[in-house]
């Protein structure tokens, strides 16, 4: 590598730093601005101009916060674990790009770099479970374990119809391959499994509940403070920039803005506003789904993951397949990836686990008994109140 | 909070007591219990709109089984069971309820505060458990046959019996 | 962790223990149950109570009948006036004494208003337990409707110490009916709302249906009353089976479930709020301008003599057994909550239940550590 691509890298990679940082802080708003409105408050209204300082200000209160360490705790594994689960959703924008020519490093095998990374974070979850010596640490920890693998089965196979569909794994050549028709027109099945997969990936509601305050009062995350946990928090933001990213990079288009007169810098510019808005889009949908439904139990989660979304991503390669094969024109994937995605939601509304079949609850109008009126027997009866 | 006891004023000597009300259906289990009972030693009476049925301690589980399996009494439902204690006895008191027939019948049992063995019901109403267990804590009552007797309210290592008029709760200090 | 080094044929599995303790987000007051769990089921319960508990009824036995009524207020938390009610209403049967009708009227006003503020508070936190974090705002916001007018009406929002022995402290202040007109409007479309949100919802029916299921035959033997022994099949009201107050003039209905699960419990508490609606509007319609208090002495002393007394708070059959001696102060008062008996039947309801069902099912017996510890 010659001396000017390591300044370039360097600064590539310092750039990348700084611009993820950003996000992450604007993120951190927007969520609980979002989730505020939904539930009717105001959201941080003090610091700074309706809050757009609060994020700052969570993280120096995070950094100067006390770091408590579990006397018990195995002091490696506790410290590496925030890093194991960091060093892994960074990575993975190195080969991310925001635009055409603003990319790190485009690798040919773009998305199995992707893939590949996006599995280690596994680890750090475990590492912390485990490091933190307390049980509910350890049952989320464990709970974590199983529906970030299980559910990296799905994350694949949706990549791997769009992959199929571009011939490719370069990320640039997916965008560019949307130039006329976004991949959400022709594979929506693929969407719909690429955003449930990504949401359990990220452990999101509905499937957050490794971490669920309410049950395990935090999971694996719950003997960190201060500056580790902020390592943890900043992780998680990133994975859900990084999730949103790809899901507009295949399947919404990337920065394609057909149509756009300018050239040159001020076309690069606007594609990254572009691209920027419509990742921002798929994170107030992610946002909107936080705030409104209830979360799964593990083994539902699980059921859902193995039975349901297993066998549709399976049966969307292989329809993608047969289209492909056959040469058949594109409209033919839409249609069977629409009548898949409907039918799926069908069964979801029919199942009998989630279905309403009948109203359990009746009401029935009272049988007043009317009182008797009181008739006072003789003091002669007696009372045996005193014994 | 606690009042500083002020000396009664000498306005009636007599203390009125209230008025026994039963209405028609305690009147017709008031006439009905002699026959169902007949085989144990209890007395009958009234509490303003309620049956009293006051037997031994040791006849109580026969009893509660008789009436909540008594088709004529039905008193599936035990509303409350609870001690009060009278200085010389403890009262012990089961609170029986129909929920079809809704009559309701009051069975009580007394014991000397120094030997206060009641045979547990817990085997007719498992409701009957934790009443148990705050009897006992509370007012040192032993509900023989209850499976676990344990502290339920009171920290372990409590002395004493708060409930009973005895105990100084009012001048206790804990510190 | 030690490591057991024995070979896999011999090896021993333990049950874990996990503490589900005094502090914990979930579990709706200070309250702690030690769970035995397998992988994710759940072998044993062992509910431990006792951390809120003050004396309250060996301090009665201490105060005046009306500085009791304060001490009943604090006993359920959340529907303070149902509790108040129970206590005067066991004094005035033992006196024999005769309520105006107006301040009967306003009674069960306040009271199913109570209902419905504390079957809100309920369904937020209910949603709360199965991870919907919108529903608690929703709901509260009901509450803090019917707590504004409380204010109005008592002078406080939650520890009203407002019904007495003999009627009411004061009358309705002067807009009482046109706040109560826009309070009804307010909470009729809010009901629907709250419904809306969380009953049909996939993941909240997958949640809540077929978990801690309990049959009516069951439910009678624990003692389990209220809205979990309706869900489980039972129709059984105190309001119908042993009427107090004025509960005979109105027409209202009776929720009841099929198999007694979470889902039931949670949907007949819903019903009962439109029902509580419904007997206010009729309420509002019958009740006329009258005195609010009966000629009392200033201090009650009821005659000597012992009442049970059985109502229907929110909870279930909330029992307040009174033995008077004679004198100006209890001489025993031994309160029957609901929220203790339906603990009892925790155990069976965890029989097959995963762990993360616990909190669920827990949130469903909705209790108040404030009654069960007293």
């Amino acid at each position: 590598m010659s001396f000017e691509q390591g300044v370039y890298y360097a600064l590539g990679a310092v750039g990348l730093f700084v611009f993820l940082s950003v996000m992450v802080l604007a993120l951190t708003w927007i969520e609980r601005k979002g989730l505020a409105r939904i539930q009717m408050r105001m959201g941080p209204m003090r610091v700074g101009f309706h809050g757009t300082l609060q994020p700052i200000a969570d993280a120096m209160k995070l950094v100067v916060k006390e770091d408590i360490l579990p006397s018990w705790a195995d002091r490696r594994i506790y410290w590496l674990a925030p890093l194991a689960v960091f060093i892994p959703a960074l990575m993975l924008w190195a080969t991310i790009p925001l635009a055409r020519d603003a990319v790190l490093a485009n690798l040919e095998l773009g998305l199995f770099y992707i893939v590949a990374f996006s599995v280690l974070s596994v680890m750090g979850l475990v590492m912390a479970g485990w490091g933190s010596a307390n049980k509910y640490a350890i049952l989320g920890g464990l709970r974590a374990a199983g529906q970030l693998v299980s559910y990296e089965i799905p994350f694949i196979m949706a990549l791997l119809g769009v992959a199929m569909l571009v011939q490719s794994l370069n990320l640039i050549e997916i965008v560019d391959h949307q130039a006329r028709w976004a991949h959400i027109l022709i594979q929506p099945l693929g969407l719909f499994i690429f955003l449930t997969a990504g949401l359990a990936e990220l452990g999101r509601t509905p499937f957050d509940i490794h971490h669920a305050e309410s049950e395990v009062v935090g999971g694996p995350f719950v003997e960190y403070s201060g500056a580790h946990w902020a390592v943890f928090f900043l992780a998680e933001y990133i994975n859900t920039f990084t999730i949103a990213a790809l899901t507009v990079l295949l399947f919404l288009g990337g920065w394609q803005w057909p149509g756009m007169p300018f050239d040159g810098f001020l076309n690069s510019a606007l594609s990254v506003v572009w691209f920027l808005v419509k990742i921002y889009v798929v994170i107030a949908l992610i946002i909107w789904i936080r705030g409104t439904y209830p979360r799964l139990r593990i083994d539902q989660l699980m059921a859902f993951g193995w039975k349901l979304l297993v066998p549709l991503s399976f049966v969307n390669i292989v329809i993608t397949g047969v289209v492909l094969f056959y040469g058949w024109p594109l409209w033919t994937l839409t249609l069977m990836s629409l009548i898949l995605l409907a039918g799926t939601f069908y069964l979801i509304a029919t199942y009998r686990g989630t279905a309403m079949e009948r109203m359990t609850v009746s009401v029935h109008p009272a049988r007043i008994a009317r009182p008797e009126p009181a008739v006072a027997l003789q003091q002669e009866a007696g009372t045996s109140t005193d014994g | 909070m606690a009042q500083p006891q002020k000396p009664q004023r000498r306005r009636e000597p007599e203390i009125p007591v209230a008025p026994v009300a039963l209405d028609k259906k305690g009147d017709a289990l008031l006439a009905l219990l002699p026959e169902v009972f007949e085989a144990f030693d209890v007395e009958f009476g009234a509490a303003v709109d309620e049956v009293v049925v006051t037997a031994k301690p040791q006849d109580v589980p026969a009893i509660c089984r008789l009436a909540k399996e008594d088709p004529r009494l039905d008193l599936t439902y035990l509303r409350c069971l609870s001690v009060v204690d009278y200085e010389e006895r403890l009262e012990v008191s089961y609170h029986l309820f129909s929920l079809d027939k809704r009559h309701k019948m009051v069975l009580k049992a007394s014991v000397p505060p120094d030997e206060p063995f009641v045979p547990s019901i817990v085997s007719i109403w498992r409701g009957a458990d934790w009443f148990e267990r705050e009897g006992h804590d509370l007012f040192g009552v032993v509900f023989q046959g209850h499976p676990n007797l344990a502290p339920l309210l009171l920290y372990e290592g409590f002395e004493g019996f708060p409930g009973r008029r005895s105990f100084p709760f009012h001048e206790y200090n804990e510190y | 962790m030690q490591v057991q080094r024995q070979p896999t044929q011999q090896a021993d599995t333990i049950d874990l223990m996990v503490n589900m303790g005094p502090q914990h987000p979930s579990t709706h007051g200070v309250f702690r149950v030690v769970l035995w769990i397998d992988g994710e089921r759940i072998v044993r319960a062992e509910p431990h109570i006792g951390y809120l508990h003050r004396g309250s009824e060996k301090l009665c036995e201490g105060e005046l009948y009306s500085q009791v009524i304060t001490l009943f207020d604090r006993l359920d938390y959340v529907s303070n006036l149902n509790c108040e009610l129970a206590f005067c209403l066991a004094v005035e049967k033992l006196m024999a004494l005769e309520i105006p009708d107006r301040a009967s009227y306003i009674r069960v006003i306040l009271c199913e208003l109570n209902r419905i503020a504390s079957h809100m508070l309920f369904y937020g936190v209910y949603g709360l337990d199965t991870g919907a974090m919108t529903p608690i705002l929703y709901g509260f916001r009901e509450r803090e409707r019917i707590q504004a007018l409380f204010e109005t009406v008592t002078g406080a929002r939650m520890m009203h110490n407002y019904i007495r022995v003999g009627g009411l402290r004061h009358d309705l202040p002067e807009d009482f009916v046109p706040k109560m007109a826009e309070l009804m409007d307010h909470l009729k479309r809010g009901v629907e709302e709250c419904d809306d949100l969380l009953s049909n919802n996939e993941m909240f029916i997958a949640r809540t249906k077929g978990i801690g299921p309990i049959s009516g035959e069951d439910a009678i033997e624990f003692g389990v009353t209220g809205p979990a022994l309706r869900a489980a099949g039972v129709l059984e009201d105190v309001r119908i089976s042993e009427p107090y107050s004025i509960y005979d003039r109105f027409e209202f209905g009776i929720p009841v479930g099929t198999y007694g699960d979470c889902w039931d419990r949670y949907y007949v508490r819903i019903e009962e709020m439109r029902q509580s609606m419904s007997i206010i509007e009729q309420a509002m319609e019958q009740m006329e301008p009258g005195p609010t208090v009966s000629a009392l002495r200033r201090i009650t002393r009821p005659p000597k003599g012992e009442t049970y007394m059985r109502t229907e708070s929110p909870r279930g059959d909330f029992g307040v057994f009174l033995v008077s001696d004679g004198s100006d102060k209890p001489y025993r008062v031994k309160v029957r909550a609901p929220s203790f008996a339906n603990l009892q039947a925790l155990q069976h309801l965890f029989r097959n239940a995963y762990v993360a069902d616990a909190v669920v099912i827990l949130g469903s017996i909705d209790i108040i550590l404030g009654e069960v510890d007293r």
